[in-house]
């Protein structure tokens, strides 16, 4: 586990991207629901974690398959892969406190 | 058999239907669950419902051309795979072929977090997903209240469950979803209210330690079905529902007849012994010999080359052939041609409905033609008096239907007050033979009528019934001054008789012979009296004679006289 350079490197990679946010954001197509997540969340990156994020939009209907995979249900569906813990938070994402608290940010 | 639609017949006019392939399930549902419909299977914990779904999916795609989806809420794919293995069911190699598609769908509260409006859309896509890729006919959803427990908005879950179901219908796949049972309600989570279509209650009871399992329909929407509970079971083929009665008696009847294996009980039976596919019941006390006179007519039935299956509830399989070997009936002969085959099960080892699916299993194996149930007494001890007769009264039905003759045993514990035997199915049988014990003299005697025997002239009589050496024996009916005689008493008396016609016959032959005396004296008077009228006659003859002589000399001297005074003249 020590020993290896590649876990290393990759440990490496996790601290120095520690407060960089990945998240992934699963939606059915342009259905209400979806563009409000979109804009809410879009909406709180900014406000919050400006500039310390990758946000990837992912319409699940293009790629079906992905919902097995994924284990999606409920729908939208926010994924916080980075920082570790993984989070998920479900829904349009419109009562910020959650979220903030889903993603591990304190609201000051 | 009748209620079996021929799908190609009513498919315009009725409900369409899937088959389950479940035993007895589509007889009874007349077809199976509405096709392009959900059904809804709700029970306890254990009561079989992920196995039913699975049977049914299963089924689908391996005898009826129709792949299905299982997407499941609380077992992973693998977890699935191994429950059902035991059932002979590969679902790795069928998820292979493409005929089943396993889902899991794993939700956990405490690792979502709800921010707002939502919907189940991500279900929706991969149930779309899963159905379209293996075009599949039948889904289950095996608990869909799992969702309840990991999210946590109501209102939302209601309204997409409905639009689930509506979904589903759209789609024309006939699914299957599965419900926990409820305090009050069917399922905990109402789902009822959204299925309306068919509804069907798995139950698991346990009553004097031996369980049952019943399966109920609550509801079917636009069929007819049968609404009893029905016993069920889950073995290694899965489960079997067990109609209580088909719904009609219109089995076909043979008038062919079957030897019972004792000549004097064939004569007693107008001659020719029992009917095909009849049922017999053979009951008595303790030792009458019951099991010795199952025993000679299976014996008869297997030499005239018919397959036969003896159940036995009492004693081993051994223990039977050694005993019948000393009445000179070789069964294991039979065992070993192939044609007799022994089953021996304590009663309390399992419950009555597991007797009877035994039964019935070991028939359609065996295909037997004749069966014996040895004693049947024996099964109350795992049911009530109601529940052994309905258990008999579906094996009658059963072995009617399929032709076989069947030949019980009862003990009867009491037979002075009645005759009537504990589990009162001497109704239902057809020929009711009893042997009873008689007690006189200071020995006891077996006695063996005929009670009753459906549909032809039996004897009346009461015979004796002899277990010797050679097999069983009807001894004559013998009738002494006093009634029926059995026993030492019925030799004695024969010889009895035997000593009294001796000396009759004795005194008649010392009178036949005075007689001939007397007949000889008087042939000799009657000579004698003849020879004298025989003189006597002669004697007046002779002046008869004489007097004619007389008669003519003097004519001729007169004419002679005249002649010659004539010449004178």
């Amino acid at each position: 586990m020590i020993q290896g350079t590649h876990q290393t490197q990759d440990w490496d990679d996790g601290d120095e991207m520690d407060d960089h946010f990945e998240l992934r954001l699963y939606i059915a197509g342009a259905s209400s629901n979806s563009i409000r997540a979109i804009e809410n969340l879009r909406e709180i990156c900014e406000k919050y974690i400006k500039e310390r994020y990758t946000l990837r939009v992912i319409d699940v209907h293009q790629e079906k398959s992905l919902a097995s995979q994924q284990q999606l249900v409920a729908l939208p569906l926010l994924v916080k892969l980075r920082p570790s813990p993984e989070r998920r938070l479900i829904g349009d994402m419109s009562d910020t406190q959650k979220v903030l608290k889903g993603l591990g940010i304190s609201g000051e | 058999m009748s209620l079996e639609p021929s799908e190609s017949r009513k498919m315009p006019r009725t409900l369409p239907k899937s088959n389950t392939g479940i035993r007895g399930l589509d007889e009874i549902t007349a077809g199976g669950l509405p096709s392009g419909r959900p059904t809804l299977i709700c029970g306890e914990a254990g009561s079989g419902k992920t196995l039913f779904s699975m049977e049914f999916l299963v089924h689908g795609a391996t005898q009826y051309d129709e792949p299905g989806v299982f997407v499941a809420f609380e077992e992973k794919a693998e977890e699935l795979a191994i429950n059902v293995a035991s059932l002979g069911f590969d679902l790795n190699q069928l998820q292979r072929d493409g005929l089943i598609r396993i889902d899991h769908v794993h939700i956990e509260r405490s690792e979502i977090e709800e921010t707002g409006e939502y919907n189940l859309d991500g279900l929706f896509i991969r149930l779309a997903y899963a159905i379209d890729s293996i075009g599949a006919k039948r889904v289950v959803l095996d608990t869909i209240e799992s969702l309840f427990a990991g999210l946590t908005n109501q209102a939302v879950l209601r309204a997409e469950l409905r639009r689930l179901f509506e979904w589903l219908k759209e789609k024309q796949v006939t699914t299957i979803i599965t419900g926990e049972k409820g305090e009050a309600s069917l399922t905990r989570q109402g789902l009822e209210e959204y299925v309306s279509d068919c509804v069907i209650l798995l139950d698991h009871r346990v009553e004097n330690k031996i369980s049952t399992r019943i399966l109920r329909i609550v509801k079917y929407r636009g069929s007819v079905h049968g609404t009893n509970e029905y016993p069920f079971l889950i073995d290694e083929d899965g489960i079997s529902v067990l109609p209580v009665t088909s719904l009609q008696l219109n089995h076909a009847v043979s008038s062919e007849r079957l030897s019972s294996g004792i000549p004097a009980l064939d004569k007693m039976l107008a001659g020719e012994g029992f009917y095909k596919a009849s049922s017999i019941l053979v009951s008595g006390t303790a030792g009458t010999g019951k099991t010795s006179i199952a025993g000679s007519f299976i014996d008869k039935s297997c030499k005239d080359g018919v397959r036969a299956i003896y159940f036995a509830f009492e004693e081993s399989p051994y223990q039977i052939i050694r005993n019948m070997r000393s009445i000179n009936i070789d069964l294991q002969a039979h065992i070993d041609n192939g044609l007799l085959m022994f089953s021996a099960s304590r009663p309390t080892f399992n419950g009555l409905e597991m007797h009877l699916l035994k039964i019935m299993k070991l028939i359609e194996q065996f295909r037997p033609n004749v069966i014996v149930l040895d004693p049947i007494s024996n099964l109350i001890t795992v049911g009530s008096n109601s529940e052994v007769k309905n258990l008999l009264t579906r094996l009658i039905d059963f072995l009617q239907s399929q032709q076989i003759t069947v030949m019980f045993t009862a003990l009867a514990l009491n037979d002075n007050k009645t005759e009537q035997t504990d589990e009162g199915v001497s109704s239902l049988v057809d020929v009711w033979i009893l042997v009873r014990d008689i007690e006189s003299n200071g020995e006891r005697n077996r006695g063996l009528y005929v009670m009753k025997s459906r549909g032809m002239k039996h004897s009346n009589q009461v015979r004796e019934f002899v277990i010797t050496d050679e097999g069983l024996k009807l001894v004559e009916v013998f009738l002494g001054p006093e009634g029926v005689l059995t026993g030492s008493a019925r030799e004695t008396q024969q010889l009895l008789e035997k000593t009294s016609e001796a000396i009759r016959d004795h005194a008649l032959s010392r009178k036949d012979r005075e007689i001939e005396r007397k007949r000889l004296v008087l042939e000799s008077k009657i000579a004698t009296l003849k020879e004298e009228f025989e003189s006597l006659q002669e004697e007046l003859n002779k002046s008869y004679v004489e007097d004619d002589l007389k008669k003519s000399i003097m004519e001729n001297n007169r004419q002679e006289l005249t002649r010659k005074r004539d010449d004178l003249l």
